[in-house]
């Protein structure tokens, strides 16, 4: 069983019916003891960083995270959820993210359009088991206006919007997905595929 | 790069689409669901619904479609029409769809733009406005379904929406809807260069050449179109190729997997 973490950010049903299509058993759930039964954790989210923070404190699930994070289980956070999983964010003031990956979520001050909305290509930085159903230049569904800023050690894959904006990332067992792999048609079913077989190993 | 979205639009009343009655491809087309899924897998990039129930207790029920909707495709989808409060934002979010699509109502109360793009996130809220050119050579904006004309400046109130919060803007021209002449790029023109959120045009595509000119011509970020879409004129997979061909970055899917699925549509 692998737990959606449901800490009160957005519409989780759409990520949960896209592991569905994958057979992939999840349980939507805020409970501590599920996630340490969890198989491994999936952390979505829409927002604000500084709401979704708050939330994740009330719910006290924090320590939980982490704790499973330092035990060796996978976590896969999406969109914000990926946002989160770095050390600090700048939306609405200064917070505390979890800390999992190095480096800060960012605005991202540039004269294109804001928030970076639409179907982008992705570039890949280095090879990954996470690509491996899909090919350079397909293109996924984004919406965000802030950004992670690190030394890119953890980039896997990135699209070109002015700058460029790290799409998937990956620190050992926590993976990240920027753009929403649940709202990208073939591609991003194609990349959860994958993951699918890197949590089921 | 970003790619210039395609979006077709749909009707619905009661639960139902309407409009289209000449689908070659699929058996249903009443069903949204149906229909939404057989333009995802035809390459469509985001998929517009828009409820044209007539009644609000009607509404509620009319909106289990959005769930179906949902559960049946993979690419980002808005719900508009008659919606006037944060409650209508939070049940249509809720049932699935990515973005609220509000007209009237905002010019009615432009507080409730703000107030969703506070609670949802600007990214979900979309600002359709109804311009029509008028004597003074700029363009007034309309409300209940192009019926009514207001005060309101299209470009001013294209600027004050995004003001307030308003993620992306939807313009519908008018006096382009339902002619086949292309879009009205002046009108596009002004308002990408006045706002910095996504910009789709709306009302009056019948060529390909249309769909060129607006991405070309206009800068905006989406083309909306129905009819040509319903009615099988232009088939989002040829009019995506020839998108690309003229140098527009475009999604295009590689694989066979959209035209395989299809094919069980048909019997």
């Amino acid at each position: 069983m692998h737990v959606i973490i449901d800490y009160g950010m957005g519409n989780l049903a759409s990520v949960q019916r896209a592991f569905e299509k994958l057979d992939v058993e999840t349980k939507i759930s805020n409970k501590i003891e599920d996630l340490k039964n969890a198989k491994s954790l999936i952390l979505p989210g829409v927002g604000a960083f500084r709401d979704a923070i708050k939330s994740l404190e009330e719910y006290e699930l924090i320590d939980a995270i982490k704790d499973e994070v330092a035990k060796g289980k996978n976590i896969i956070g999406i969109c914000l959820g990926m946002q989160l999983l770095y050390q600090r964010g700048f939306e609405y003031g200064d917070y505390e993210g979890l800390g999992l990956i190095k480096g800060n979520i960012e605005y991202m001050d540039i004269k294109l359009k804001i928030p970076h909305m639409g179907w982008n290509n992705l570039k890949f930085k280095k090879d990954d088991p996470i690509l491996r159903y899909i090919k350079e230049d397909e293109f996924v569904y984004f919406v965000h206006s802030y950004y992670a800023v690190s030394d890119n050690s953890e980039l896997v894959a990135y699209a070109e919007y002015e700058k460029n904006v790290p799409a998937i990332v990956r620190s050992e067992n926590v993976y990240g997905i920027q753009f929403h792999p649940e709202k990208s048609g073939e591609t991003g079913l194609n990349i959860l595929k994958a993951y699918k077989e890197i949590i089921e190993k | 790069m970003l790619a210039k979205r395609i979006i077709p639009c749909l009707d619905v009343r009661n639960g139902r689409v309407v409009k289209g009655k000449n689908f070659k491809d699929i058996q249903d087309v009443d069903d949204p669901a149906r229909l939404g899924k057989f333009y995802s897998e035809s390459g469509a990039d985001e998929l517009v619904f828009y409820d044209i129930t007539a009644s609000n207790e009607e509404r509620k029920t009319s909106l289990e479609f959005v769930k179906k909707v949902a559960q049946e495709i993979n690419i980002p989808f808005s719900v508009g029409g008659g919606v006037s409060s944060l409650d209508d934002f939070k049940y249509i979010l809720r049932s699935g769809a990515d973005k609220v699509s509000i007209n009237s109502s905002a010019v009615k109360n432009p507080k409730l733009i703000k107030e969703a793009s506070e609670r949802f996130g600007n990214q979900c809220v979309v600002l359709s406005i109804d311009a029509k050119k008028n004597d003074l050579g700029s363009w007034s904006v309309y409300v209940k379904g192009g019926r009514e004309k207001t005060d309101l400046d299209a470009i001013e109130w294209a600027k004050k929406g995004v003001e307030l919060g308003a993620g992306e803007i939807v313009v519908n021209s008018i006096d382009e809807d339902g002619m086949k002449n292309g879009y009205d790029i002046e009108l596009l023109k002004k308002i990408t260069d006045a706002v910095r959120v996504p910009v789709i045009a709306s009302g009056g595509a019948g060529t390909y050449e249309h769909f060129l000119e607006a991405a070309k011509y206009a800068n905006v970020d989406g083309i909306l179109a129905a009819s040509v879409f319903h009615f099988g004129e232009i088939k989002i997979v040829d009019l995506k190729k020839y998108l690309k061909n003229n140098g527009i970055e475009i999604r295009t899917i590689e694989r066979t997997i959209a035209k395989d699925k299809s094919e069980n549509y048909k019997k």
